[in-house]
């Protein structure tokens, strides 16, 4: 115990009292609490246990720097894990539990591996769990390592708004230099976004205070808000600015409290950063106890909330900034004592010791005393105030690079940045007059600053000394030590990138926001290089750990990627239809409740007997218009169109420049200027898109135009023996002899007036009627055809039943019978290669010698014994035994035919076609079995189906 | 998150643009071209450091442009429209 509530003062309110628990104990706190500042005022010094070595740990900042206080709190039900209890707001009934402690953190039976660190180095990890024993360990590790637990019932709504905002000038904190800032620009009439992650603004005036213009900084900062909202501006507090992007996007995270958390994408034309700075530890030993804390965080805890952190208080300092603190802490009451490693420490009334280096802190689980000049002093508290580290993020995150400034002890902005100005603390102005002077510049301001009593800080480094003895903390939640940084210059790791991997320093939930700067000065101190030699790592996004269902807002789920869906779905549905995803469609899989191989199995069966319905919607219907429609159809295609004639349909391939067959489909001449290009579902987009490209780069594109006509026309295909009789019941008006619509044609019809497209093709081998109509005529189109569907004995037919039939036939499905490496004669068609003499897509790629090798993947079918089951999609075929054993290739598509009543199966085989009728293996998941090479086509080679 | 600028459409956010490539004259007739020639074409790219000239297609109006772009800032330098010679 050491912490208490004063009975006065503070910014809580004492009317509201808030119960909550921590690691199962009962505690109240009040209404503008934070987690932290609840568990201080009741005198809770251990809140958690170090990642490590679970060594105990207390709070020691007061806000998003906190490297100990990581607690999950449980809130109506739902754990969230991993928050800062310094930054979380306390509420009524939160269940708060310590992170990497078992079973709590005053009590970790884990502790005994803080006695074990002198075997857990720096790189632990790396050096001892190396494969193969990796596994023996890593359950026990990953029980006791890692942070909070998350829930699995903690499943956000994903309704977190995202909002897009462009102002003129975006403040990025609202201390006096962000004031400063955006007081000058909204003044001058621009659009001020001036944003602030706490809940109120003020920053470091809030808990320090300060007069601005002659008057309480209140009085003037209440003055600038009211001129940022009147020169149609924003002031947003609890709202995070966490990211700068390319072209100076910077991203925000808005917490309300009441309403979901919301991301703002701003687009500002300036961006000032004034977001303050941290204070950091001294490097003292032993700097981890609980009970050791930030004087500035100690000061937050007095002003806002009325705690004070301790009755008997050591401050060791070695700048100006812990003297304001030392009286605040005295006038409250509580006993103080500095020790100022300066020898020309500025004037106090306190009791001070010049030119002194505390030599360590007492107390095993918490503070009891502070070592100096060999002697124990008892203290209950230890505040250290180690100087100031500028909050450059976002400057850095936008290409700023940072100087080492001695008199400063700190990195700040070195070089412009187009758009970017660093103001304030985090420029370095530790003083109130000269951050204010610096925001009205930042601002654009004309004339005299906002006026302010001129201030004096000064501070001596004291950065980690490499022969240091004892065990001095650098980084407070990775546990690593002073030594730990020597041991990874000794092993090499002197670059600060390679340092922060190798000890973890700098890394997880505070990213070194207290640490890195000391963790680089012992680099370099080590290594004999000046900090700026030593540099820093990487500043990246985000500032503060962000939810990801922040970022992510309403895309998630079925919105990440949403599908394209058919005219007649709801029709599906209402007919039993199982959707499933393909090619970007949500298409109908299979009808029917009962068991899908059965349902699969009936459909195919019915089609080959009868006659079958299925939607073929979601095939591209793309357009080529105009006098150079022909010229660009041919380049575009690997088989000839010009010379089809209009009423016709052709089959044929889509090539990239590579020779790799890119799609498949047919294309219609609906007249001598005009081509409908049907390609497959899923490409439709990236068709459209490769004609545009080529029309624009190749041809007049006044000439021929590309016109995506996929969603305007719903397609019903029929297919099966009774197919024509079924149309011919559909009376619409079309001759369907086979003169008149022979296969690979199509003609004109109508449908209840509006006009209709018959085109004879078949994706089953059998006698096809693909029936375009106007979308929105699909419904009254198919509710007529399934009105007469029992007549005939037929059905509906999903995409799982089609995928059957077209194998039985050897029609390829491109990207699942065809790689990254298939050219069309691999598929056996190699007419146009040898015949065409213009250009088209992809042509002198398939003359190259690996385009001709002898060993080339050629799409083939695998047969299996009688009464054996289908090969495995995946499995590879295979030549040789142990340890010769090769892949020839694989299988592509594999079905059980119900009309064979045998499996049918698909495969790429190296040099297949010369392969027909040989044996081979073919091996899956540690199985061999035996298939013979076939021909694709397993059902009417002759093709007489087509016609009967 | 980039802005680029389309010439037909203005400045529109970076994932309405798909990148095509570098601007390439395509070697033909095929049978005129050497394999060293058609591998070039499809494989070698020049990859600058700093300004690079790249043909982009704005997904939205389907319109494919040159914009110059740095590569190691992002900033970008310009766009235009292709000029066709008349046919
Ligand atoms: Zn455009």
């Amino acid at each position: 115990m050491s912490g208490f509530r004063l009975p006065a003062g503070g910014a809580v309110d004492r009317g509201r009292p808030l119960a909550f628990t921590f690691d199962g104990k009962p505690y109240l706190g009040f209404r503008g609490d934070s987690i932290a500042s609840a568990l201080l005022a009741n005198g809770v010094r251990v809140v958690g246990r170090s990642f490590k070595y679970h060594r105990p740990r207390g709070v020691w900042g007061a806000w998003t720097e906190e490297p100990n206080a990581i607690v999950d709190v449980t809130r109506r039900g739902r754990t969230t894990p991993n928050l800062r209890a310094t930054v979380e707001a306390l509420d009524n009934d939160l269940a708060v539990r310590s992170v990497n402690a078992l079973p709590t953190a005053a009590a970790d039976r884990v502790a005994l591996l803080d006695r074990l660190s002198a075997f857990m180095p720096a790189g632990f990890y790396y050096k001892t769990f190396l494969w193969p024993r990796w596994e023996t360990f890593e359950l026990a590790i990953r029980a006791m390592a890692g942070l909070g637990r998350v829930d699995p019932d903690n499943q956000p709504h994903g309704d977190n708004p995202q909002f897009n905002a462009r102002c003129d000038m975006l403040v990025v904190g609202g201390g006096p230099a962000g004031l400063a800032a955006a007081n000058a620009a909204a003044r001058s009439g621009r659009a001020v976004f001036l944003l602030d992650d706490r809940a109120d603004i003020g920053g470091q005036l809030v808990h320090r205070g300060g007069s601005i213009e002659g008057g309480d900084w209140r009085d003037w900062a209440a003055s600038v808000t009211a001129a940022v909202e009147a020169n149609g501006g924003r002031v947003m507090t609890s709202t995070t600015a966490y990211g700068v992007y390319d072209h100076r996007l910077v991203s925000a995270w808005e917490r309300s409290g009441t309403l979901p958390d919301a991301l703002w994408r701003i687009r500002p034309k300036t961006i000032i950063v004034a977001a303050g700075a941290v204070e950091r530890p001294l490097v003292v030993p032993d700097n981890d106890r609980p009970g050791v804390m930030s004087a500035d965080a100690a000061l937050v805890y007095l002003r806002r909330f009325a705690v004070l952190v301790g009755k008997r208080i050591a401050i060791a300092t070695n700048n100006d900034s812990a003297y304001p603190v030392a009286d605040a802490l005295s006038e409250a009451g509580a006993e103080v004592e500095l020790f100022d490693l300066r020898p020309d420490a500025p004037p106090t009334t306190l009791r001070v010791v010049r030119g002194a280096e505390i030599e360590g802190v007492a107390g095993a689980s918490g503070v009891e005393g502070v070592r100096i000049g060999g002697q124990t002093r008892a203290v209950d508290t230890v505040l250290l105030s180690g100087g100031w580290t500028p909050t450059v993020h976002l400057y850095a995150q936008a290409r700023g690079k940072l100087r080492y400034d001695e008199a400063l002890a700190a990195l700040v902005p070195n070089v412009e940045v187009e758009g970017v100005r660093v103001a304030g603390a985090a420029n370095g102005a530790f003083n109130l007059d000269e951050a204010l002077r610096q925001g009205h510049a930042a601002g654009g301001g004309q004339g005299a600053p906002p006026n302010a009593p001129s201030g004096q800080y000064r501070v001596t480094a004291a950065w980690p000394k490499p022969d240091a003895p004892g065990r001095r903390w650098i980084d407070f939640q990775n546990d690593v030590t002073l030594k730990d940084v020597a041991l990874a210059a000794r092993e090499g790791y002197v670059s600060v990138e390679h340092l922060k991997r190798y000890t973890t320093l700098g890394m997880a939930t505070d990213q070194g926001k207290t640490s890195n700067i000391n963790g680089l000065a012992a680099m370099a101190a080590l290594t004999g290089r000046s900090i700026d030699e030593t540099g820093t790592t990487t500043y990246r996004p985000p500032f503060v750990p962000v939810p990801m269902g922040v970022i992510a807002g309403r895309r998630r789920g079925a919105l990440i990627s949403p599908l394209k869906r058919l005219p007649l779905e709801a029709e599906h549905r209402a007919d039993g239809a199982q959707m499933r995803e393909y090619g970007g469609w949500l298409r109908p899989a299979w009808y029917g409740p009962d068991d899908p191989g059965r349902a699969i199995q009936r459909e195919a069966a019915r089609a080959r007997d009868a006659v079958a319905l299925f939607d073929g919607s979601s095939l591209g219907k793309i357009e080529i218009i105009g006098p150079d429609a022909a010229t660009l159809a041919d380049f575009s295609s690997y088989n000839r169109l010009s010379n089809l004639k209009p009423g016709k349909v052709r089959y044929g391939f889509l090539l990239q420049e590579s020779g790799i067959v890119f799609d498949d489909g047919v294309t219609l001449r609906l007249a001598e200027d005009r081509f409908l290009v049907s390609c497959s579902s899923g490409h439709t987009d990236s068709v459209v898109t490769r004609l545009e490209l080529w029309r624009q780069d190749r041809f007049d594109p006044r000439r021929v135009v590309i016109h995506d006509t996929t969603a305007q026309w719903a397609t019903l295909t029929l297919t099966g023996p009774r197919a024509r009789d079924l149309v011919a019941a559909l009376d619409l008006g079309a001759a369907l002899d086979d003169d008149s619509l022979p296969h690979m044609a199509f003609t004109p019809a109508a449908f209840d007036g509006a006009p209709l497209r018959i085109t004879r093709v078949s994706f089953t081998g059998d006698r096809s009627y693909e029936l375009s109509a106007p979308a929105r005529r699909a419904r009254a189109l198919r509710a007529r055809i399934v009105e007469k569907l029992p007549a005939f004995g037929g059905g509906l037919l999903g995409l799982e039943a089609l995928m059957i039939l077209r194998a039985e036939k050897g029609f390829i499905v491109v990207g699942k019978d065809t790689d990254g490496t298939t050219m069309p004669h691999d598929l056996g068609i190699a007419g146009p290669r040898d015949s065409r003499k213009d250009e088209y897509i992809g042509k002198r790629s398939l003359f190259t010698p690996a385009a001709n090798d002898k060993g080339r993947k050629q799409f083939v079918g695998l047969t299996v014994a009688q009464g054996e089951t289908a090969l495995s999609t995946g499995a590879h075929v295979i030549e040789g035994a142990g340890r010769a054993r090769r892949s020839m290739g694989y299988v592509t598509s594999s079905y059980v035919s119900p009309t064979l009543g045998a499996p049918v199966a698909l495969g790429l085989v190296a040099n297949g076609f010369a392969r027909m009728g040989q044996t081979v293996g073919v091996y899956h998941l540690g199985a061999e079995r035996r298939a013979t090479i076939a021909p694709a086509v397993a059902l009417d080679p002759e093709g007489k189906r087509l016609h009967a | 998150m980039q802005i680029f600028p389309c010439p037909f459409c203005g400045p529109r956010d970076e994932t309405e643009f798909h990148y095509v490539g570098e601007p390439k004259a395509r070697p033909e007739p095929a049978e005129a071209v050497s394999d060293a020639e058609w591998s070039a074409y499809l494989h070698l790219n020049a990859n600058p450091k700093g300004a690079s000239r790249e043909v982009w297609l704005h997904m939205t109006c389907l319109e494919s442009f040159l914009m110059t772009r740095d590569t190691a800032t992002n900033a970008v330098l310009g766009s235009e429209p292709f000029t066709r010679a008349a046919s």
